[in-house]
């Protein structure tokens, strides 16, 4: 192996550029560096101006996403080596409007998320003074993967339908509503279904499975889209024989 | 600028973790009236509560007492702690993570469908909540998905807070920037809580998160506010050695050994009690972590570790507890050894070190979160209320930005309800401020860089105030450091671009790092025994008669630090041997 690689990082300052370039910079190529290694290595002894995010460098607070050689991923936990000999391209998440070098804004994604209402929705006056909610292990699986999303954005990076109509709700945000859909002590099933049987719901999406393999957390954004499908083809033939009362 | 404030609330909460959200949520149940907000550098779900792994304690087990919680944790404190903040600590904990429950934490289940609990570090009976090893992470998600039920509730995502404003003993909101746009910015509040984590990055090896850089500490400090119990740092005995990721004290909880370059359970040797083939509580692999952490010192002494790249190591074995128990209870356990370290601890020993993890010190608090500053409170890692004296017990942070993060929510509102609008005086304060930041910016004053600086920093740390600090190390240290304070007003920073700009964020960082590492020396220094975190070579005796209290750092005027000293109350459970294995 080389001790040296090549990454060629997009860079865009909105002072200046009317549209983003790319810098290459050499950086040392060791076994255990992460991509985002090579990128603090930038920050910290080539150039003080690179703009990224990251933060707890261990998969799990969903700030470092990019694409990596075009494919969005965690660059805390992808390798240089994997690279080697390189060069490697790093870039900012595909379709979202790009803030600075590798920084994206990802308010849509923050506005999207309290339409499905991730919380638990009760209809009854349960408080703690009752005790815990009984939920069997094979209760709890039925979620669990659903819970596991970082909100890091692979997902909606990856989706060819979020990057043509940015209206579409989006895997994460359907994941997240299914997560509490599947979950015993919600009764919140009918007000999520109001808001993703609408067109822009889950009807844009046609399928296409990428959110599902982007996923560093393995979560099946795709199987919850397809099951809200179907809860939202059943819910329009109930509306069509029942009264809304009746449903 | 001087026109006012861009937005004023009622309360501000700077923070947006574990301890904010609870803040947030408690203030928006209780008083809809008032006007909430909360602060942070990053997206709250970002925060670092993220990261917390192993679990919550909460005595609900049968058998289990809140007064056999409480003298764990007094014990494991050293006697350090304050009984009565112990006290109500343990009453109100089961019930805040009941009330996650409530909200939809997934936590881990009995196959009946009650709570599950594990044993834990330093803790007598089985009593930590857990969400397989992700329990943090689950705990914030939770929150903050509960958080946005209240659509009132106002954020400020990506905002950076660079001064406390205070007039006559009474804050009045903070100065902060913006960071998509870098415009600065003036945010009244009538009472304001710090909840914005731990320092661990002053420190070179440590599981916490690049944000995790003191920031709430240095503010109160700044403002006048004193940081107590500095010089208690924990090492986690259990980090991997480059990333210093966090191996979960659950991995030993499961069963998991600690192992020498003989293959030997060292722990033994150290007064921990005798290894058995399945975890025994208060015992060796579950002894409390200064202990572990120390023990490994001794170990490298006696020339029985592992050489690395990154220095000596031991290795954690787990796999004698087979691949069904790694997957269903240490799945990320697996999942990060794999992808960061490239092994498999179903088959492979996994090599660790201490690593620093947590800040037993921070900003002086009551037991509602009250500061000396009125109207500014504290909750969380940034706090010190004290529970955790000397040595916090693993599984008891997480409970602890719950209790006090929704005491000090209720106490900010109270106050919020009665204070008086902010004095003029305070926009002056924030264009003096404003100026500083320009200054910053725009600065050409030397050639000094912020990494530089920083790894100078994080490695004066690591040898002057270590896992065993002397009077020579930490003295030397304090030069070193006001070495570096003369430097940092020598930085050169080269990003003239006002949107996104992290050169400018890591700068701010960095000079709240060097106060608080002063603050941790200083106080390190004047503490002339051992106890607890804090091991002195030259005063090897925990000293009760001399050092049975806390130390306050308050900034003086001239910018050095001064140390004094406050009662620690005792309420039922006089200072003792700390007894663990036997």
């Amino acid at each position: 192996m080389a001790d040296k690689i090549y990454m060629v990082v997009s860079r865009y300052d909105p002072d200046r550029d009317s549209k983003p370039t790319t810098a290459a910079y050499e950086v040392p190529l060791r076994r255990d560096w992460a991509i985002l290694d090579g990128l603090n290595y930038i920050k910290d002894h080539v150039d003080t101006t690179l703009s990224y995010r990251w933060s707890c460098r261990m998969g799990i607070c969903g700030s470092c996403g990019m694409n990596v050689d075009g494919e969005p991923k965690l660059t805390c936990a992808t390798f240089l080596s994997d690279y080697a000999p390189g060069p490697v391209r790093v870039e900012p998440l595909s379709n979202f409007p790009v803030v600075r070098d590798l920084v994206v804004d990802i308010d849509d994604f923050m506005e999207k998320l309290p339409r499905i209402k991730p919380w638990i929705i009760r209809d009854d006056d349960v408080t703690v003074i009752d005790g815990e909610y009984l939920q069997t292990p094979e209760e709890l699986a039925e979620y669990k993967q659903f819970s596991n999303c970082i909100n890091c954005m692979l997902c909606y990076a990856a989706c060819p339908i979020y990057g043509l109509e940015p209206d579409f709700i989006g895997p994460a945000a359907i994941a997240l509503a299914e997560r509490y859909d599947l979950d015993t002590r919600d009764r919140g099933q009918r007000e999520r279904l109001d808001v993703l049987i609408e067109r822009e719901g889950v009807w844009g999406c046609t399928f296409v499975g990428e959110c599902t393999r982007v996923c560093p957390k393995h979560v099946d954004p795709a199987g919850a889209i397809q099951r809200y499908k179907l809860k939202a083809a059943q819910e329009n033939v109930k509306a069509f024989l029942l009264p809304r009362g009746a449903r | 600028m001087s026109e006012g404030a861009a937005a004023a609330h009622d309360v501000l909460l700077v923070g947006g973790g574990a301890a904010g959200l609870r803040a947030a949520i408690a203030i928006a149940e209780t008083n809809p009236e008032l006007s909430v907000a909360v602060i942070s550098k990053v997206y709250p779900m970002r925060s670092h509560t993220v990261s917390a792994e192993g679990g919550a304690a909460g005595a609900i087990a049968e058998g289990d007492t809140l007064d056999e919680h409480a003298y764990d944790t007094v014990s494991g404190s050293d006697w350090l702690c304050d009984q009565d903040a112990v006290e109500a600590f343990v009453q109100e904990a089961p019930r805040e993570l009941l009330q996650l429950e409530h909200w939809g934490c997934p936590w881990s289940r009995e196959p009946n469908g009650r709570i599950a609990v594990r044993p834990f570090g330093g803790m007598k009976n089985m009593r930590t909540w857990f969400a397989a090893d992700k329990t943090g992470f689950h705990m914030l998600h939770t929150l903050f998905q509960t958080s946005l039920k209240y659509a009132d509730i106002v954020r400020y995502d990506e905002w950076f807070v660079t001064r406390l404003l205070v007039d006559d003993g009474r804050v009045h909101g903070v100065v902060a920037f913006d960071l998509m746009t870098g415009r600065i910015e003036v945010i009244t509040a009538k009472s304001v809580v710090l909840c914005n984590g731990g320092s661990g990055k002053v420190f070179p090896y440590t599981t916490n998160a690049a944000i995790c850089t003191g920031d709430g500490m240095a503010l109160a400090y700044r403002a006048g506010a004193p940081l107590k119990d500095m010089e208690f740092v924990q090492y986690h005995p259990t980090g991997l050695p480059f990333t210093g990721i966090l191996i979960t004290e659950a991995a030993r909880a499961e069963g998991g050994w600690l192992l020498n370059k003989d293959g030997y359970r060292y722990l033994q040797d150290y007064d921990l009690g005798k290894p058995e083939l399945t975890p025994v509580l208060r015992s060796m692999e579950l002894g409390p972590r200064d202990r572990l952490s120390q023990a490994f010192v001794k170990e490298v002494e006696k020339g029985r570790t592992i050489e690395s790249p990154y220095g000596p190591i031991v290795h954690l074995d787990l796999r004698h507890l087979g691949e069904k128990l790694i997957e269903t209870k240490l799945p990320m356990v697996r999942e990060l050894c794999l992808q960061y370290e490239r092994i498999d601890p179903v088959k492979e020993l996994i090599p660790v070190r201490p690593v620093v993890h947590y800040m037993m010190g921070g900003v002086h608090t009551d037991i509602n979160g009250a500061t000396p500053i009125a109207g500014l409170f504290a909750a969380g890692e940034t706090a010190c209320v004290t529970i955790n004296g000397a040595n916090r017990l693993g599984s008891n942070s997480l409970p602890e930005c719950l209790v006090f993060g929704a005491r000090a929510g209720y106490a900010a509102a109270e106050y919020a309800g009665s204070a008086q609008p902010p004095p003029a005086v305070v926009m002056r304060q924030a264009d003096d401020e404003l100026r500083r930041i320009d200054q910053i910016r725009s600065g050409d004053r030397g050639a000094e860089r912020i990494a530089d600086i920083r790894e100078a920093m994080q490695s004066t740390m690591e040898d002057s105030a270590g896992i065993f600090r002397s009077g020579d190390s930490l003295t030397k240290g304090v030069d070193q450091l006001a070495d570096l304070q003369l430097r940092l007003q020598r930085i050169q920073l080269s990003d003239e671009t006002r949107v996104f700009n992290t050169e400018l964020v890591a700068a701010l960082e960095l000079a709240n790092m060097l106060d608080i590492a002063e603050c941790m020396l200083q106080s390190a220094l004047q503490r002339e025994e051992s106890r607890g975190a804090h091991q002195r070579t030259d005063f090897t005796t925990r000293d009760d008669t001399r050092f049975l209290n806390h130390a306050l750092a308050y900034r003086d005027p001239d910018g050095g630090v001064k140390i004094e000293r406050s009662p620690v109350t005792i309420t039922r459970w006089p200072p003792g041997e700390r007894v663990y294995g036997r």
